[in-house]
């Protein structure tokens, strides 16, 4: 009897705090973002289905675009193949500097954008380490793609890292061992082992990154130079509408940017979801 | 197609620390030698280097007249079964159980027939489409077992597979581990901590201690005839009467037990005696048993547990039948028959 009014108490008294915490939380994030989100959204719709169409159809529009697609997903494509070696050499193997490597991969969290564009002038730009090199073999790498791909895959390295290197560290080694006593071969046991265990931490590490390279405009800013239809991108399209007064361009653009990472993330939960239910009927 | 596997003069070192220090011992082809030793005595590391998950400093690994010392984990094919079972969680009871013989591309109707014949030899026949998460630990362990068994191993070795669960499960497992063996005859290679565990399973038995071995023999004679006052002290809760050699005997306080004759007068040595072996009496037998006194009888049940003082306050632990215990209270003056004891010279092991 005392044991049951005991969780019947505990259970009462619960959900006023928990309430008060609940709601200062959903307030917090409502605010912030999902107010300005909404805000934007609101003022595309007020300016009417055609500006939106007339913005989407307009060439530097979908040029600015098919740029952003691009460094996305080269960068996706780059931040996973080489965030995965490198969580596993920093989860597996001991070695001298192992921490100092491990801090390293966080730099581009700590280090401003704009700051990152400004070192790859450094090095790239009339006088700079690499350019002898570049200008030598006839690629330009400031104020086109190269560089634009290079400083946002710096800003996207520690993404994939950092979301599965903690699964790697959990996971162990027992299961790769178990496979190859079992007769695979180390890149057996990757396949079919370790990568399915990692498979979650490194689409949500993927999808994080998908949405940072989207997003991306200090580093692009700086070594762009933003030339319009050549190398403009999506978020670049939008600061300049800004300042040229196309608020209701800017919007379309700004927000279509925003559904994307929205839809990214929303579609690897779902994924997730499945699979985890899948399991559970199963 | 089983063979015996051959360790000679193994040695694994860990940056300073020598895990492995010259290790060489057969286990042979068709049986169960238990690797019994403390944790950290560098018994599972034995156990990798067979396997192949580390590699030997020193020494090599034989399978039969095969040398298998520089051969890869997955070239050697041996059966391993982990002691957290290292099952892959995202395959069913079934894919885990066949992934052996997938990665060697069996055809699928082969390798369906031989899962479907494990299943039944595990007994998990209704858990095929089960998830690792949803099995219990003694479940999980046969999956191992089946897992391993799988691709038909010339070996099996299993680093202590009953380590994670609970007692009941442990013994229940034992016995049907020793059934199964019986079945397959596979040579196997089982380490473990547990004595009861090596005793009762092992045709041989390697006690390890401090990454050395202290002896090899059959259950029996590591039980009943220990070579070193590691394996007496390990081997069996052992009490370890202190005292000092004088004309064959170990003398403390104004008594002494015998069984020292092969050590010099004036040294110190240890008698070590398991509480099973003690045994009293009420009046002195001769000069074969010393006075006691009985601090507390703890009855069990099916035994009586005795805490005893001896004449110069060291204490002695005898387990006794109820029948010799009987009417015995605390407090009581009585003899103990120590005639068992085995006398080592160096110090017992903390």
């Amino acid at each position: 009897m005392s044991v049951a009014n005991g969780s019947s108490s505990r259970a009462g008294a619960a959900p006023a705090s928990q309430w008060i915490l609940i709601g200062l939380a959903a307030g917090y994030v409502t605010i912030l973002l999902v107010a300005p989100l909404g805000g934007i959204a609101a003022s595309v719709i007020a300016g009417g289905l055609d500006t939106l169409t007339s913005t989407l159809t307009a060439a530097e529009v979908m040029h600015s675009f098919w740029l952003t697609a691009i460094i996305t997903v080269l960068t996706v494509g780059v931040t996973v193949v080489f965030g995965v070696v490198v969580a596993i050499v920093l989860t597996r193997d001991r070695f001298v500097g192992r921490r100092l490597l491990s801090a390293i991969v966080d730099l581009p969290l700590a280090v401003s954008p704009v700051i990152v564009g400004l070192m790859a002038v450094i090095l790239f730009g009339r006088g700079g380490w690499f350019e002898p090199f570049f200008s030598a073999q006839g690629i330009q790498v400031l104020f086109a793609l190269p560089s634009m791909l290079l400083v946002t895959i710096f800003i996207c390295i520690p993404f994939v890292i950092r979301e599965i290197a903690p699964v790697l560290n959990e996971l162990g080694t027992q299961e790769e061992d178990a496979a190859r006593t079992l007769g695979a071969s180390s890149i057996q046991a990757f396949w079919r082992v370790t990568l399915p265990n990692i498979r979650w931490a490194l689409l949500y590490g993927a999808a994080l990154t998908g949405a940072r390279a989207l997003g991306e405009i200090g580093a692009v800013l700086v070594v762009s130079g933003a030339i319009q239809g050549q190398t403009e991108t999506a978020t670049l399209y939008v600061l300049r509408a800004l300042e040229e007064r196309q608020d209701a361009s800017a919007y379309v653009v700004a927000v279509s940017l925003a559904a994307i990472s929205i839809v990214l993330l929303i579609g690897i939960e779902v994924l997730k979801r499945r699979s985890v239910t899948a399991k559970e009927v199963a | 197609m089983s063979a015996a596997i051959v360790a000679e003069g193994l040695t694994k070192r860990f940056g300073r620390f020598t895990a492995v220090d010259n290790i060489s011992f057969t286990a042979d082809e068709g049986k169960i030698t238990a690797l019994l030793g403390p944790s950290g005595s560098g018994k599972s590391t034995v156990l990798r280097m067979i396997a192949g998950l580390e590699t030997p400093d020193e020494g090599r690994i034989w399978l039969g007249t095969n040398e298998q010392t520089r051969k890869r984990v997955q070239e050697r094919r041996f059966g391993f079964v982990f002691q957290h079972y290292a099952l892959f969680r995202h395959m069913t009871v079934r894919d885990n159980i066949a992934f052996g013989l997938s990665v060697r591309h069996e055809p699928r109707a082969r390798r369906d027939l031989r899962v479907d014949e494990l299943l039944r030899l595990v007994q998990l026949e209704p858990f095929a489409d089960r998830y690792p998460d949803q099995l219990s630990g003694g479940q999980r362990q046969r999956v191992a077992l089946a897992r391993a068994l799988a691709p038909r191993p010339e070996v099996l070795l299993l680093d202590e597979p009953f380590g994670a669960l609970d007692a009941r499960v442990r013994r229940e497992l034992r016995t049907w581990l020793d059934d199964l063996h019986r079945e397959l005859g596979v040579t196997s290679l089982l380490v473990t901590h547990d004595q009861e565990e090596a005793l009762e399973l092992a045709h041989s038995v390697v006690v390890m201690h401090q990454a050395r071995i202290e002896q090899i023999g059959p259950p029996e004679e590591i039980y009943n005839r220990p070579a070193s006052p590691f394996v007496a002290g390990f081997v069996g809760s052992a009490n370890v009467i202190t005292g000092v050699v004088i004309e064959g005997r170990v003398a403390f306080g104004t008594y002494s037990i015998g069984g020292a004759d092969h050590l010099p007068d004036g040294l110190e040595a240890h008698a070590y005696v398991r509480a099973r072996s003690v045994h009293v009496a009420r009046r002195p037998i001769g000069t074969a048993t010393l006075p006691a006194t009985v601090e507390r009888a703890v009855r069990l049940g099916w035994m009586t547990k005795l805490h005893m003082r001896l004449g110069d306050g060291q204490r002695v632990t005898a387990e006794v039948g109820n029948d010799e215990a009987y009417g015995l209270t605390d407090g009581q003056a009585i003899y103990v028959d120590l005639r068992e004891a085995k006398v080592f010279e160096s110090a017992p092991p903390t």
